[in-house]
């Protein structure tokens, strides 16, 4: 705390250099062992390097439907990602007044951060075989996910707008605008920093969501179920192969997402603003 | 907030277009009308998503709990048999409080590691840029997937991983460790593993706003830095301390992937109860489990939601 670095910065600097390898460390491992030999084993030592277990990706057969689990979640991490930002920007927009069953809102809210995954999993599962409908990840799935990326994309939202300068708005009324488009030219581009955390949120936690997805995907899996089917019958570095090219998209993915945030903000900077900040 | 100065105006035009007759506040529907965006209409979608696939789903949990079951189908009823075979079992309570054993172990471990890790990013790095760099460091994994992040730990925890291997290279020990995986210890690791995240962003966002005269002048009062941390960061993180909780409370409470993964199922919480239960077609069972879980863990985000205005702090 002092400004000359004590003691405590260095026992301090230690303990975050040891946290960064506990969260890093793992991944980091199997990103190895990926390229065991092809008579390598799930640990150490490594028999001679290949790209062995890379290739069995890509081949047909022995590990399931990976490249079809894939594409869907693809696609439903986009479908889910696209729907998070525009119903948290609506809902965003309808918080900024109080209005009848507001609170009752916010508390649903929030409870649809705190109630158990594998509870909502069960219930939009019995509800659908109860209607008689048939679960799909398009379907039932998206709506289970949506319980869980919204409550985050409503909250960042919230704490843009508790910090949002009306009075820009206010000059555009003025000289006419109507509230279209003081939307779209006002608020817009001034929460557009924040909508690209929105969608980082919305995109990964769809991505990588397991329990949810669970008991409301239906026969067609997405790729977090696969790799957990794979977990109880596949006992080679296949696995391990899947994990580090998986990580490796979601790397890529929220490196573009923090690039694009970083531009805007360089960009916004140069026009007088703070709005936006709220969210890092 | 500004929701007055908002109407004001409007109700000034609204009572000098037609005198007398709504003085000063503007009917529901002239409201809607000129606000062009009507709070409930913006409020619609998500209220439609959250009560067809969260409340709707959940009252019909509530429901099902009561059905009755047999070996191969359910069938609507109004009867207590699935909670009274659930707590008249003994493996129930033991499971529960296994549960409760894992929520309060990582809920020490991530409190004490994540403010640690908050409070090295706010106090002691001093340029924003690296501050920024260090805590999306930090958060990167949270985006990643975590079964990924659990298998990650086989090669390290296992018979022949690198921690055994380690130790016995160095001598500490003769033969390796069997409760390094799949144990009590491995499922409380990769909670932490996963989980500590939580903590630490709510805690780091408080922090950050910790006037640091405050600081300065404790120590001018003579404080020294333990009595700063005690007596004025502490309070003052509060906030997102409890926030970190209920995330962390209530993601260990309802898991049941991590325990069944790092435990290699020989570890049973609530969580595992209901997905046994649905693997069996027991949906009644399940339903009766989920509902006894679910209350549980509201109960719980009541208590810590006393003890901060989420509103507040957003």
């Amino acid at each position: 705390m002092d400004g000359k670095r004590g003691l405590s910065f260095y026992i301090l600097t230690g303990v975050f250099i040891l946290f960064l390898i506990f969260l890093y460390g793992p991944t980091i491992t199997i990103a190895i062992l990926s390229f065991q030999g092809p008579e390598g084993g799930l640990t150490f030592p490594m028999r001679g390097t290949s790209l062995h277990w890379f290739r069995d990706l890509f081949a047909e057969q022995a590990v399931g439907d990976i490249w079809g689990s894939f594409r869907r979640s693809l696609a439903l991490s986009m479908m889910v990602m696209v729907t998070t930002i525009v119903l948290s920007v609506m809902g965003g927009l309808a918080f900024r007044r109080r209005f009848a069953g507001s609170t009752v809102l916010f508390y649903v809210i929030i409870a649809s951060l705190v109630i158990p995954s594998i509870l909502v999993s069960l219930g939009v599962g019995l509800m659908f075989n109860q209607l008689g409908w048939n679960i799909n990840w398009y379907t039932s799935a998206f709506g289970a996910q949506l319980t869980w990326t919204l409550p985050f994309g409503l909250l960042i939202m919230f704490a843009v707008f508790n910090r949002f300068d009306r009075s820009f708005e206010e000059a555009a009324r003025d000289q006419g605008a109507n509230p279209w488009q003081v939307f779209r030219h006002i608020v817009l581009p001034l929460i557009a920093p924040s909508l690209i955390g929105v969608a980082l949120f919305g995109f990964t936690l769809s991505y990588d969501e397991f329990a949810r997805t669970l008991l409301t995907a239906g026969s067609r899996n997405t790729l977090p179920l696969e790799i957990y089917g794979m977990t109880t019958n596949v006992t080679t570095p296949v696995i391990f192969a899947l994990g580090t090219l998986t990580t490796v998209f979601s790397f890529c993915v929220i490196g573009t997402f923090i690039v694009f945030a970083l531009i805007w903000q360089k960009r916004q900077a140069r026009r007088v603003s703070d709005a936006g900040k709220g969210m890092v | 907030m500004s929701s007055q100065d908002q109407t004001a105006p409007r109700a000034s035009l609204t009572s000098a277009a037609t005198p007398g007759t709504e003085a000063g506040k503007p009917s529901l529907a002239r409201r809607i009308l000129s606000d062009g965006f009507s709070s409930w209409a913006l409020a619609l979608p998500v209220t439609l998503v959250l009560a067809f696939f969260l409340l709707a789903p959940i009252a019909l949990i509530v429901v099902v709990s009561f059905w009755g079951s047999t070996s191969f189908s359910i069938y609507p009823a109004f009867i207590f048999d699935n909670y009274e075979y659930l707590l008249g079992s003994q493996v129930t309570y033991s499971v529960f409080l296994q549960t409760l054993k894992f929520a309060f172990l990582t809920w020490a471990i991530t409190l004490v590691l994540g403010f640690t890790i908050a409070y090295y990013l706010t106090f002691h790095i001093h340029s924003l840029t690296w501050q920024i760099v260090l805590f999306l460091l930090c958060t990167i994994p949270f985006w990643t997937s975590n079964i990924i992040r659990m298998i990650s730990w086989i090669p390290f925890l296992g018979r022949n991983g690198i921690a055994n291997q380690s130790l016995m290279n160095m001598g500490v020990i003769d033969q390796p460790l069997e409760w390094l995986l799949f144990s009590e210890f491995s499922v409380t690791l990769a909670f932490v593993h996963l989980y500590t995240l939580f903590m630490v962003v709510p805690i780091f966002n408080t922090m950050m706003r910790i006037d640091k005269s405050l600081i300065a002048a404790a120590r001018d009062a003579g404080a020294n830095g333990f009595q700063i941390l005690t007596n004025v960061v502490i309070p003052l993180c509060k906030p997102g301390m409890m926030i970190g909780s209920i995330f962390v409370v209530t993601l260990v409470m309802g898991d049941f992937i991590t325990v069944r993964f790092m435990s290699g199922s020989q570890i049973a919480n609530m969580g595992r109860l209901i997905q046994n239960d649905i693997s069996l077609l027991a949906y009644p069972g399940a339903a009766a489990t989920s509902v006894v879980l679910l209350i549980t863990v509201l109960i719980m985000v009541a208590v810590m939601l006393r003890l901060v205005d989420i509103r507040k702090e957003l």
